[in-house]
């Protein structure tokens, strides 16, 4: 479904601010395949997520999704076929919008916009289905403005829009990071949800090791720009967070010291 | 003089008699602060190309009209031309990276070469002497306010009708929320362009307007247009929330922000008649939009500032005591 080929990207080259963010990175998924990312910071996951999604092109490799060579597309065009939540959910959603509206818009992701009217009343009662299985109560809601949801609230409906038009590839990036535990976990339950009802082929950063090992059927840890480990089948199933450590230690030869993933349970 | 002698020479028949042209004004005007309205709320850029797009928009239906078009062919020339100039600011601003306040006035600059050109060097024209084709006319204040409504009346149909298509709210998520926008595959960059086309469109039009009800157009017509128009948006989204409070839908708002332009108009005329210099009145207008666009941001310091803090802090030291 993903061909990530060999991909590579500085940042700021030639400057004293120099740094190779990605350096060289080759990824396949198969369809169906929900892989979990951790490393460091500063490690490349988002940096790995952006080149994915096109917020700028890279230096060098090829991007290819679902058979079509993306590598040259930009973020607005490349969006037709990912769904994606950002680490801030702020960033995910139209605060002076309202929640329909918000909807409506994923809902023409990757078509052209026309002078339509912008949310027909047959959409809405879909919504409405869409948005009780949040279980947030937020069907009631169709026309409050999404500035006046929490965070949490936010997040989750930014996982529905995401997953509104069936995205080729579903992009999570550290998406529970800014919620409260609780909160948390239930965005996290929704996510496993939406994934596995549609089949979705999903990628998951988070810094929480034990999320990487409860959730997908593919783990991968990313360290210096490059992926160090990819763990999939029985072996991830069977994984501990004291033996991805050990893992980390053998490959990159050195402790992973990150006190946020160590100390985050 | 005394008070009493400046009181004594106000006389409330004089004031009375300007309000029908200071409404026919104020319509002309609120079809502006509804271009500005566009750009400075939905895509949040203070627009300055309006200063000279709305000049324009008044040079070429006057050039036209002398050249012998009927007076609506002028009126569509000058709506495009105003287009086109937000055209301009929109490319400058997004395919050449230049800070959008900067683009906005790059291009009102280079208009006011432009708006000469389109007037073969004179700094204003006049219609024919007697010219009967004219749309609105300070001749006939009756029928200025009657058109003048009907015209804000249709663009108000019109814009809340395009905000509420799939490409106008599009336009509205690029103001809202630049990440979300591209990556539910909006291309924010064309929506900017759009956006500042139509606002233009709009300024150029109301431009148009205001050359026909004085019968002529004058190359610096359009300066200071932006701080009207925004004293209009402000005012008349205040005055909205005060009368409908929560209630004030997107429909509300445009209607309010017409009518800002009549009170901004009525306001200007009272201060007149209580004797202000007429010079002292971008000033005036710039005052009142300073503080009206200071209020929420002091109101929201108020709650949370230092000198507050400190204040607090003493008092519950001394109750500790």
């Amino acid at each position: 479904m993903l061909q990530v080929n060999n991909i590579s990207k500085t940042f700021n080259p030639g400057t004293i601010n120099e740094k190779k963010a990605l350096n060289g990175v080759s990824l396949h998924l198969n369809p169906g395949d929900f892989v979990t990312i951790i490393g460091g910071n500063g490690a490349g996951k988002s940096t790995l997520m952006n080149a994915i999604t096109g917020v700028w092109p890279v230096d060098e490799g090829s991007i290819i999704l679902d058979g079509a060579n993306v590598t040259g597309m930009p973020e607005y065009k490349r969006a037709k076929y990912i769904g994606r939540v950002f680490q801030d959910p702020m960033m995910g959603t139209a605060p002076d919008m309202e929640i329909v509206e918000n909807l409506a818009l994923a809902y023409r992701r990757g078509k052209g916009r026309t002078l339509k009217w912008g949310v027909t009343a047959k959409e809405k009662e879909f919504y409405k289905k869409r948005l009780s299985i949040l279980g947030l109560g937020l069907e009631d809601r169709l026309t409050a403005k999404v500035g006046l949801l929490s965070g949490g609230q936010r997040q989750a409906l930014t996982l529905l829009m995401a997953s509104l038009q069936i995205p080729k590839l579903l992009l999570l990036d550290e998406h529970t990071a800014a919620l409260d535990p609780a909160t948390a976990a239930k965005v996290l339950r929704i996510s496993d949800e939406i994934i596995t009802a549609d089949n979705l082929t999903a990628m998951m950063i988070t810094h929480n090791m034990q999320d990487a090992i409860n959730h997908g059927n593919r783990l991968i840890m990313m360290h210096e720009g490059k992926i160090i480990l990819d763990i999939q089948g029985e072996e991830k199933k069977n994984l501990t967070v004291e033996n991805l450590l050990q893992k980390f230690r053998d490959v990159s030869g050195e402790k992973l010291e990150n006190d946020r993933m160590l100390l985050s349970d | 003089m005394s008070f009493a002698t400046y009181f004594a020479s106000l006389n409330p028949m004089n004031l009375l008699s300007s309000m029908p042209g200071a409404v026919a004004q104020g319509l002309i005007w609120g079809i502006m602060a509804l271009g500005v309205y566009i750009t400075f709320r939905m895509l949040d850029i203070a627009d300055l190309t309006v200063d000279g797009s709305f000049t324009t928009g008044g040079a070429v239906t006057v050039m036209l009209k002398l050249a012998g078009l009927p007076m609506w062919e002028c009126m569509i020339v000058a709506l495009l031309a105003g287009a086109v100039a937000g055209l301009i600011t929109g490319i400058l601003h997004t395919k050449l990276g230049i800070p959008a306040i900067l683009s906005g006035i790059l291009t009102q600059i280079a208009l006011y070469s432009v708006n000469l050109r389109i007037m073969s060097g004179a700094a204003n024209k006049s219609f024919t002497y007697g010219e009967k084709d004219l749309f609105v006319t300070l001749g006939n204040t009756t029928l200025s306010i009657i058109v003048g409504g009907a015209f804000t009346l249709v663009i108000i149909v019109l814009l809340y009708w395009y905000f509420g298509t799939e490409q106008g709210s599009a336009l509205r998520a690029t103001g809202s929320n630049h990440a979300m926008s591209s990556a539910q595959g909006i291309n924010i960059n064309n929506m900017k362009i759009i956006g500042l086309a139509l606002s233009n469109a709009l300024v150029a039009l109301s431009g148009s307007l205001l050359s026909q009800y004085q019968q002529f157009a004058d190359v610096n017509m359009g300066r200071g247009a932006i701080v009207i128009g925004l004293a209009a948006v402000i005012i008349g989204e205040v005055i909205g929330l005060a009368i409908l409070g929560k209630h004030l839908n997107f429909l509300g708002r445009l209607i309010f922000v017409a009518l800002g332009g009549v009170i901004y108009y009525i306001v200007i005329s009272i201060v007149l008649w209580l004797k202000l210099e007429s010079n002292d009145l971008k000033l005036f207008t710039a005052i009142i939009v300073a503080l009206f666009l200071a209020v929420p941001y002091l109101k929201k310091q108020s709650k949370n500032s230092f000198r507050k803090a400190k204040k607090k802090g003493e008092m519950s030291d001394v109750a500790g005591k």
